[in-house]
């Protein structure tokens, strides 16, 4: 496999304080989705700006198809297509003059590149003489894809394009990302939600700029180092005060309508000692389950540990 | 008791039907889901309810005032927190508060000592006198809702007040609105992460202006024979 992207110790701090990239490094490979997972914050957003040329590194290398990001960035330009985190088409043009625009600004038609747009094209021509800014958050980010993609990008750099958005309309955008792939384009794509970082082929978690872990998300699961279980409750949340008393090496929280709870401990003692100690402060709960991690249960496990590590070591 | 009662609450703009006869309620102390797609109208029914848009037609009894006559009773006795949250990042922690706190004409002596035991409770004492701008999304986010329940207000809004931050922090976040709702406090809360509704008393559903479901998520759950809110969500949507 060939990188589409190197990306060697970069990093960027705003304003002489503000760190927001900490010695960042990671390739991707031509024809992945890679998904860059992490809260609003974590630096995301910078990297992405880095990376499609519009924001230079403090330091740092990075190339896209042998490109060098500071050198040749007009060259870079030409092969990459941004689908920025705020809306950025013209409001006050057409749906098709919008598109139309996009085209022509990289010197290409609709025509020419209509086989790529087509199936998203397809659910938002009907308003094709609607003004960008009157349409619906979904069709705008619909829209803007279409803008990105309009004059054949290698690769194309997407910055939260689901946040804000509603999980029918989020799993359409992701069954269209799936699409693009089939057609080779590399796609790095951003998100807060863990549960569509299940559909990259690869993902790195981001934290207050530090890249925490890079693989599969299989990977990622494999790599779980407690031992994880699912109950019920009708106290989630106050069982977290009570939690803490718990004297177990375990991390508890709440996981939508069930409770989920990670041994650190050989599970064969621990269990037992789990469910007496619920049993003696008074709480029913449902049966015990051991369960696979998701990746949303990796992403905590891996954030407790380093906030565990920073503490220890000031 | 009710802290909430919606009765055939409708808002036209021109032709356009953003609610359409939308009726529930919502209990004291309950910690109510309001879900919808985008566009939905979830928006301009919760402006409505907090007396920043008159309605159509319809009756809206917030916190037991109506949105037609009473919408400045119903403004001091309602907290609301957006995801774009309304705090200064140019004022200090403690200054945003005060200011708030002072709009609310919360007297400056009850109004210190409310700040500092909710700045403890948030484990921020130490930050009272950093800047907004230099704290984390996270605690940015905590911080708006400990403003916007500054005044105990009788019902909170809540307009996806965890988008975009991590897992962990979202959790927090839950903790804090269990914590404020065990107090007798009513949350009105929109979210598009689904295992969130789970965590509601009761969850409504709104699609096309209408309100199409209500029930606990269990009960939604059995009723579209689904195993996860997500489902539900998405069986109803695409229906």
């Amino acid at each position: 496999m060939t990188n589409a992207i190197t990306i060697e110790h970069v990093n960027k701090v705003y304003d002489g304080k503000v760190t927001a990239l900490k010695d960042v490094s990671f390739n991707v490979e031509e024809g992945e989705v890679f998904g860059l997972v992490g809260p609003d914050g974590a630096g995301k957003s910078t990297l992405f700006n880095i990376l499609t040329t519009l924001l230079l590194p403090d330091s740092g290398k990075i190339s896209l198809l042998g490109m060098d990001v500071i050198n040749e960035y007009k060259s870079v330009r030409q092969i990459i297509g941004y689908l920025p985190g705020v809306f950025s088409l013209y409001p006050d043009l057409s749906v098709e003059e919008n598109l139309q625009f996009f085209a022509v600004m990289y010197k290409s038609s609709i025509e020419e590149n209509m086989e790529l747009i087509r199936p998203i094209w397809k659910q938002i021509s009907p308003f094709s003489d609607r003004k960008a800014g009157k349409l619906s958050g979904g069709m705008k980010q619909k829209l803007a894809l279409c803008c990105a993609l309009i004059h054949c990008p290698k690769i194309l750099f997407l910055d939260e394009p689901t946040t804000g958005v509603d999980p029918v309309s989020r799993k359409e955008f992701w069954d269209i990302l799936k699409s693009i792939r089939t057609q080779g384009i590399t796609v790095v794509v951003s998100t807060p939600y863990m549960d569509e970082a299940t559909r990259c082929d690869r993902i790195a978690m981001i934290q207050e700029g530090q890249i925490l872990g890079i693989n599969t998300p299989s990977a990622f699961i494999r790599d779980f180092q407690g031992k994880l279980y699912t109950f019920r409750s009708e106290n989630i949340f106050s069982l977290l005060n009570i939690m803490e008393q718990c004297p177990l090496r375990c991390n508890y929280y709440p996981y939508g309508e069930h409770c989920h709870i990670a041994f650190y401990d050989d599970v064969a003692t621990a269990l037992p000692q789990f469910e007496q100690f619920l049993q003696e402060q008074g709480q029913s709960h449902g049966e015990i389950i051991a369960i696979d991690p998701s990746v949303e249960d990796c992403f905590i496990e891996i954030v407790q540990m380093r906030n565990a590590l920073n503490q220890t070591q000031p | 008791m009710n802290s909430i009662e919606v009765h055939d609450l409708t808002k036209q703009f021109g032709a356009f039907t953003a609610v359409n006869h939308i009726s529930f309620e919502v209990r004291e102390g309950e910690i109510f889901g309001f879900l919808g797609a985008n566009g939905a109208g979830k928006t301009t029914a919760i402006k409505m309810m907090s007396g920043l848009l008159q309605p159509t037609s319809g009756t809206a009894i917030i916190a037991g005032y109506d949105v037609r006559t009473q919408s400045k009773l119903i403004k001091r006795n309602i907290g609301y927190m957006s995801q774009r949250f309304s705090l200064y990042n140019d004022l200090t922690v403690f200054e945003n508060m005060q200011l708030f706190g002072t709009i609310y004409k919360i007297p400056r002596k009850e109004l210190k000592e409310r700040i500092h035991t909710s700045l403890k409770e948030l484990d921020m004492d130490q930050h009272a006198n950093t800047l907004v701008e230099a704290i984390p999304l996270g605690w940015k986010q905590k911080l708006a809702f400990a403003t916007a329940i500054l005044h105990r207000p009788k019902i909170v809004f809540l307009d996806e007040p965890t988008s975009g931050v991590d897992p962990i922090v979202r959790r927090e976040f839950w903790k804090l609105i269990y914590d404020t709702a065990s107090t007798g406090v009513t949350i009105l809360v929109t979210t598009h992460y689904m295992d969130e509704a789970e965590y509601c008393n009761r969850i409504s559903i709104m699609a096309e202006g209408e309100l199409k479901l209500i029930g606990t998520p269990d009960e939604l759950k059995k009723k579209m024979a689904a195993t996860t809110i997500n489902d539900v969500f998405v069986k109803f949507v695409r229906r």
